[in-house]
């Protein structure tokens, strides 16, 4: 085998292709190896940082085009699917109640044939990332019109570029406006305050910046809440279209902002209007601690659950060089020695979705029926981490103490039977493990190589080897 | 294992007809023992508005500050029930009115974590780790506490956490089980086709993290099944509540009376954070924790008399209504105390009184009562636990009240 010759490496190169297949996708489809082996390691790896937008293969863009709700402008989803007007029958309410589901289904659709087909798996991986961090939950009301919307316009796209777009699309986003209630806080003192404009509303602001910006004890103080909730009054929400408006479902409202001068994390902010907000996400991004929270979380999710700190410090020194371009802070990531230690090598636990995706692309799923799709959304539900339904504003947790129970375990076990059963003929495990790669026990192989052929796919899928990452 | 001591978590995705259960060999070797000390922790994770809960309808500023969501005063319409002339209960917790009437209920207002974070998660892992403004402590003082209950009875505590995991408090180094039951409380796998388990069992076989959790779950299984077996026949002869919560509490009662070593439980209930139309949220969200809270009662029937149950959430919510006919995180809170030795029918507690000059910055309840001096306060009297193993279980901290709740 041919030596890889860049210092620090402390895995070999079969090893590489497993550990890059693991961390940067969703888990090796048949032939990925293969095309890693070919193409070489670091050339998948900026492959992977640079996504192609024409690389979708038939059996994804074809359904995708189908899921016609979210090619929509929020405000058209909203005006088309959003809910019946006051006074609506009974049988209307229910009408309405079926297209939101509607709308709901295909963002979830959409996401497990991209999660299971796209090539650029690293933007699906950040994809993922990104939607926790930036959580919304489909639960809360309209949220539900929007998410789908709001993974394909914001995250997706920018999965891999400037920080501060992210937060500046996220922050204006109908999803997130009406999740966390910023498109109600106002000015009591405005013009506009009245009904559900009546004042203040902290909700937004305060996860701003301990969950999506500075983290919890990233140096702000109540005041900065109170002052940054006063510069994002008048945020609002469009839900019908209307002359000079873009369909985004956002506006500036003047005359519901607080417009008295600011003081945010020491600097001030001269009282105004919409620019306000700007440069308190400028401030926001910029911020050291921003760095170090966001280079702590994505050392968390792609080397190990407790983080080394020089590590953290590299990747933040990165985000700072580069203002915040994920893509430049990846790079190093990928390119850091602790990325590829032994030491860290499969021992992430993969969490609900990862697992259960990793295992439908190991069989190569491909442009799998609808009920199948519903399937592996219902595993995840019941192993705690419904797509998009994570209720709190911090998402989903990716570590290892959050996911491992014994309900779980068996859980997953009856997962692997059923995914080895979408696939007919099942592949023989032969081929899945030459799919997988070589970090197969020899008790693991052992069990599959004793036991009747119809059921080795399943018991390779339910190893203990198949539960990391 | 060194000790024969264990945590056992059934994860109950509020489910009705569910029940939790512990590992077979404990289950089947413990015999019942009348008069054990029991203790269910029941956390409401969001921040619970406690001025909308013990509603003080006596101060002014109280209706001044909240135009449009306080609670009205005893004898209006919809008003709060009267408490003890000072403090009324929430409409929605009328069938917790019998309690308090018993003198079985009891509330510590103005208590809370002297930490000044806002944050929900940071708050609650403090009153988990029980070591607010140190994120260090990695284990909860619920475990801590099962450490040092008196020896010479298996003791065991059960999870009934709507999560799939073992949540902070419940954490630490005390031998845990970690079970969880799904939705329609049917065991994860099939258990007919018993030929085609053997290999899945034979891939976990280690001792690793992952192969003793898959052990854990089989084990559990067979105990599951049978009881979940006469908890379906047993809940289909009551009419059945709509209520998660309650019938997971039910389940919980049930398990504590038919398990003598169950001397710890925890469950919790999410869904508090107020920021919008508290009125009709805080009635949706009163509603079922009432029904459980009830039913624990009803249920523990004999082991009520020596089972307390505590209620609290991370912090409360300001003193005034925001914009949006709801409360922004706040800081002082009330703390529920319920059971048959508790002395209730009164409320403990300093009161700092909501006017301006006493206020936290200006904008919140006060907190006189660190929360860790209740629970102290309990478990001295509870379980007759000294000074050195209360240290134990709240490091850190010096009790400033002690309060006789029992």
């Amino acid at each position: 085998m041919a030596k890889v010759d860049t210092a620090g490496m402390a895995v070999d190169n079969t090893q590489k292709i497993t550990h890059v297949l693991d961390r940067l996708s969703l888990g090796p489809r048949p032939g990925d190896r293969q095309r890693v082996e070919r193409m070489g390691v670091e050339q998948y790896i900026q492959a992977q940082l640079a996504p192609d937008d024409n690389a979708a293969p038939d059996t994804l863009t074809g359904p995708l085009q189908n899921l016609s709700t979210l090619s929509l402008t929020p405000v058209d989803i909203h005006e088309q699917y959003g809910p019946p007007e006051r006074g609506a029958s009974q049988q209307q309410r229910e009408a309405a109640r079926k297209k939101q589901r509607q709308v709901a289904q295909e963002s979830l659709h959409a996401r497990m044939r991209q999660a299971l087909e796209n090539p650029n798996q690293l933007q699906e991986v950040m994809t993922d990332f990104w939607f926790n961090h930036f959580n919304v939950y489909i639960g809360k009301g309209i949220t539900r019109l929007w998410a789908g919307v709001y993974e394909k316009t914001v995250l997706r796209p920018l999965a891999l570029g400037k920080f501060r777009d992210l937060l500046g699309a996220t922050a204006k986003h109908p999803a997130m406006s009406f999740y966390l209630d910023n498109w109600r806080n106002t000015d009591p003192a405005s013009e506009l305050a009245k009904g559900q404009y009546k004042g203040f509303n902290e909700n937004y602001a305060r996860e701003l910046m301990e969950l999506h910006t500075m983290g919890v004890d990233g140096g702000y103080t109540q005041a900065d809440v109170e002052s940054l909730t006063r510069i994002l009054t008048g945020w609002g929400l469009v839900r019908q279209n209307r002359a000079n408006h873009d369909g985004s479902g956002f506006q500036f409202v003047p005359r519901r902002h607080d417009s008295s001068d600011k003081t945010l994390l020491g600097e001030s902010i001269p009282g105004g209007g919409i620019e306000e907000g700007e440069k308190a996400l400028d401030l926001l991004a910029q911020h050291p601690s921003t760095a170090q929270h966001i280079s702590y979380k994505l050392a968390q999710y792609f080397v190990s659950d407790e983080p080394p700190e020089g590590l953290v410090n590299r990747l933040a020194n990165r985000f700072k060089e580069t203002d915040g371009c994920i893509r430049e802070v990846l790079r190093s990531l990928f390119t850091d020695d602790t990325f590829w230690a032994t030491e860290h090598y499969q021992t992430k636990f993969k969490t609900p979705y990862q697992y259960i995706l990793s295992i439908a692309r190991a069989v190569k799923l491909s442009n799998p029926e609808e009920n199948d799709v519903q399937r592996l959304l219902g595993g995840m539900g019941q192993l705690g981490m419904p797509l998009y339904r994570c209720r709190t504003p911090d998402g989903y947790a990716q570590v290892e103490s959050a996911w491992l129970n014994a309900d779980a375990m068996l859980r997953r076990v009856g997962f692997a039977r059923a995914v080895a059963n979408m696939k007919d003929p099942k592949p023989p495990a032969a081929e899945l493990l030459a799919t997988l790669g070589d970090q197969f026990s020899a008790e693991t192989r052992s069990v599959v190589d004793s036991s009747p052929p119809g059921m080795q796919p399943a018991l390779v899928l339910a190893s203990p080897e198949m539960m990391y990452r | 294992m060194k000790r024969r001591r264990f945590l056992t978590q059934a994860a109950l995705f509020g489910a009705s007809g569910l029940a939790a259960s512990t590992h077979g060999w404990l289950w089947q070797s413990q015999a019942k023992a009348a008069n054990m000390p029991r203790l269910i922790v029941v956390m409401l994770r969001g921040a619970a508005d406690g001025l909308g809960i013990v509603v003080p309808y006596q101060e002014e500023e109280y209706y001044k500050s909240r135009p449009s969501i306080a609670i009205a005063k005893p004898g209006e319409n919809n008003g709060a029930f009267d408490l003890d002339g000072q403090f009324g209960l929430h409409p929605s917790l009328e069938a917790l009115m019998p309690e308090w009437a018993e003198g079985n209920l009891a509330f510590v207002q103005a208590t809370g974590s002297p930490h000044v974070t806002r944050s929900h998660f940071q708050a609650q892992d403090y009153l988990e780790n029980g070591t607010p403004g140190n994120n260090r402590t990695s284990d909860g003082w619920l475990n801590r506490l099962l450490a040092v209950l008196p020896d010479g009875t298996n003791t065991q505590a059960l999870n009934m956490g709507a999560g799939g995991t073992l949540p902070l408090i419940f954490k630490g180094t005390e031998s845990v089980s970690n079970l969880g039951v799904n939705n329609a409380g049917t065991p994860a796998v099939p258990m007919a086709d018993a030929d085609t388990r053997t290999p899945f069992d034979q891939l976990y076989t280690s001792d690793s993290r992952i192969a003793r959790a898959y052990q854990e779950g089989r084990q559990a299984q067979g105990v599951l099944i049978q009881e979940l077996a006469e908890e379906g026949m047993e809940a289909s002869r009551g009419a059945p509540t709509p209520e998660r919560f309650a019938n997971t509490a039910r389940s919980l009662a049930r398990l504590m009376k038919g398990d003598a070593g169950t001397q710890l439980a925890f469950m919790e209930l999410g869904g508090w954070d107020t920021h919008v139309n508290e009125r009709a949220t805080l009635k949706r969200q009163l509603t079922p924790l009432c029904y459980g809270l009830a039913a624990l009662a009803e249920e523990l029937g004999p082991i009520y008399q020596d089972t307390t149950i505590v209620v609290m959430s991370e912090f409360g919510r300001t003193i005034a209504e925001n914009g949006n006919g709801g409360t922004d995180h706040g800081h002082g809170n009330t703390m529920w105390v319920l059971g048959g030795g508790v002395r209730g029918g009164k409320i403990y507690g300093d009161w700092p009184g909501l006017s301006e000059a006493n206020q936290h910055e200006s904008r919140d309840l006060a907190i006189t009562t660190d929360f860790r001096d209740v629970l102290m306060s309990l478990l001295a009297q509870q379980f007759g636990l000294n000074d050195s193993a209360l240290a134990q279980v709240f490091p850190e901290h010096q009790q400033q009240n002690r309060i006789a709740l029992l």
